[in-house]
């Protein structure tokens, strides 16, 4: 009878301007939990080239924490991680069945603690790095 | 919500009108019938315009058009009407106005306009609502109204329905017990804490507003979806359906596309118009699914 038909624009990823607190709270723990793999996969292979003698260990680190760019990844890791954990802490709540009708205050409570917790760890990540 | 009738429009100076064309050729009764309704649409019109320039104050709607069978129409646009806003005016009552007065072809579902009947769940400003449940004083101007996402559209705001009707059948949506009380006439007994916990998801109108909001259904056409979901907790947590039944309730929703593929992501939660806690009634199914296979004794 009657033939569907795509409707391009309406279903496409322009609705990211119309996603709510639940969504955002679920499209950055996947990103952030994607980083956490892709981090602990480059930790183990490049630590695993150091681990020779305590002299390339210390080599290696010394010469990771002279770039400047490691010292800002650092940053960006600990946001990451921080933002997995507490949104975590949310979803584990959620699965409890606990406080649901909060959950978009709780990623907002997330956010602005990551956000936190982020910005008092710059002095120690950058400490003498320039 | 506006339950009120619209006036009656007079329908008596369009039918004297048919009896002033003498010069031609006579027509059947239901042609003349179809003119008389020609012009009747059209001083339709002619009075929708007068009462837009008598209006305080108008509201303009962006309509989705879309229609296969039509040549012409087969690539989808939009329609703008201009719709004299009065107080209290729903998304419905718009669309009423606009199909009534100015384009009868356009096509969109609706039965009750009070939110019971579940047939006019609409994609309005970006978000799954009810028409005849969405005050257009709530809304940004101009409203923009489209038929539901991640469903096939039949024509203009109509989409199919099907699928969802099959998830929704897909867990047994009705009563059923093994547990009947011993006396002849004695009643099946429900306790009030047992009804106040099953409450919220007895109100569930089958808009499938829900079901287009989530993601996941989006991505996967096997997933139950909120809305079956929330009606296998209805009777999963019903006491008097007895262990037996629950168990076999339990078997439907905890499949590989049953409770497990909900994300939390509180789509259905949100636009649920009747205010059914969607998500917390499939974590509630997910924990008994978890109490059911995990022993430890």
């Amino acid at each position: 009878m009657s033939q569907s038909y795509d409707r391009g624009l309406v279903e496409d990823f322009g609705r990211w301007q119309e996603f709510s607190a639940g969504m955002w709270a679920w499209v950055l723990h996947k990103f952030t939990g994607w980083v956490l793999i892709g981090y602990l996969f480059t930790h183990i292979a490049v630590l695993s080239t150091a681990t020779v003698s305590g002299e390339v260990y210390t080599e290696t680190i010394q010469g990771l924490e002279s770039l400047l760019v490691v010292r800002f990844l650092e940053v960006g890791l600990l946001g990451v991680a921080v933002f997995h954990i507490i949104n975590g802490v949310r979803l584990l709540f959620v699965d409890l069945g606990v406080g649901l009708e909060n959950q978009d205050k709780a990623f907002y409570a997330a956010l602005i603690a990551t956000a936190a917790i982020t910005v008092a760890s710059i002095p120690t990540f950058l400490m003498g790095a320039f | 919500m506006s339950t009120q009738v619209p006036e009656q429009e007079a329908e008596a100076e369009a039918e004297t009108e048919v009896e002033q064309e003498p010069e031609r050729p006579p027509v059947s009764a239901h042609q003349q019938r179809r003119l008389a309704e020609k012009r009747e649409r059209a001083s339709m019109r002619q009075r929708a315009e007068e009462e837009l320039s008598e209006a305080d104050e108008s509201v303009e709607i962006k309509v989705f058009r879309y229609d296969p069978e039509v040549e012409g129409k087969k690539d989808p646009r939009f329609d703008t009407f201009a719709v004299p806003y009065e107080k209290g005016m729903t998304v419905l009552d718009a669309l009423i106005y606009a199909r009534d007065h100015f384009d009868s072809s356009l096509t969109f579902r609706h039965s009750c306009r009070q939110a019971i009947c579940g047939s006019d769940a609409f994609f309005v400003n970006g978000r799954q609502r009810l028409g005849c449940k969405t005050q257009l004083s709530d809304l940004e101007w101009p409203v923009r109204i489209e038929p539901l996402p991640h469903a096939d559209v039949v024509k203009d705001l109509v989409v199919e329905m099907e699928h969802f009707y099959e998830q929704m059948e897909a867990v047994e949506p009705y009563f059923q017990t093994n547990e009947v009380p011993k006396g002849d006439l004695e009643e099946q007994r429900q306790s009030r804490e047992n009804r106040e916990k099953i409450k919220m998801s007895t109100r569930c109108i089958w808009c499938a507003a829900c079901m287009s909001s989530c993601n996941i259904a989006a991505g996967d056409n096997q997933y139950l979806g909120p809305a079956a979901i929330n009606k296998a907790y209805r009777f999963a947590m019903d006491e008097r359906e007895g262990a037996d039944m629950t168990e076999h309730r339990l078997n439907l929703v905890e499949q590989e596309h049953g409770v497990w593929r909900c994300q939390t992501q509180f789509s259905c939660t949100e636009v649920c118009p009747k205010d059914i806690p969607l998500t917390e009634h499939i974590q509630a199914l997910k924990r008994e699914a978890v109490k059911k296979n995990l022993k430890f004794w």
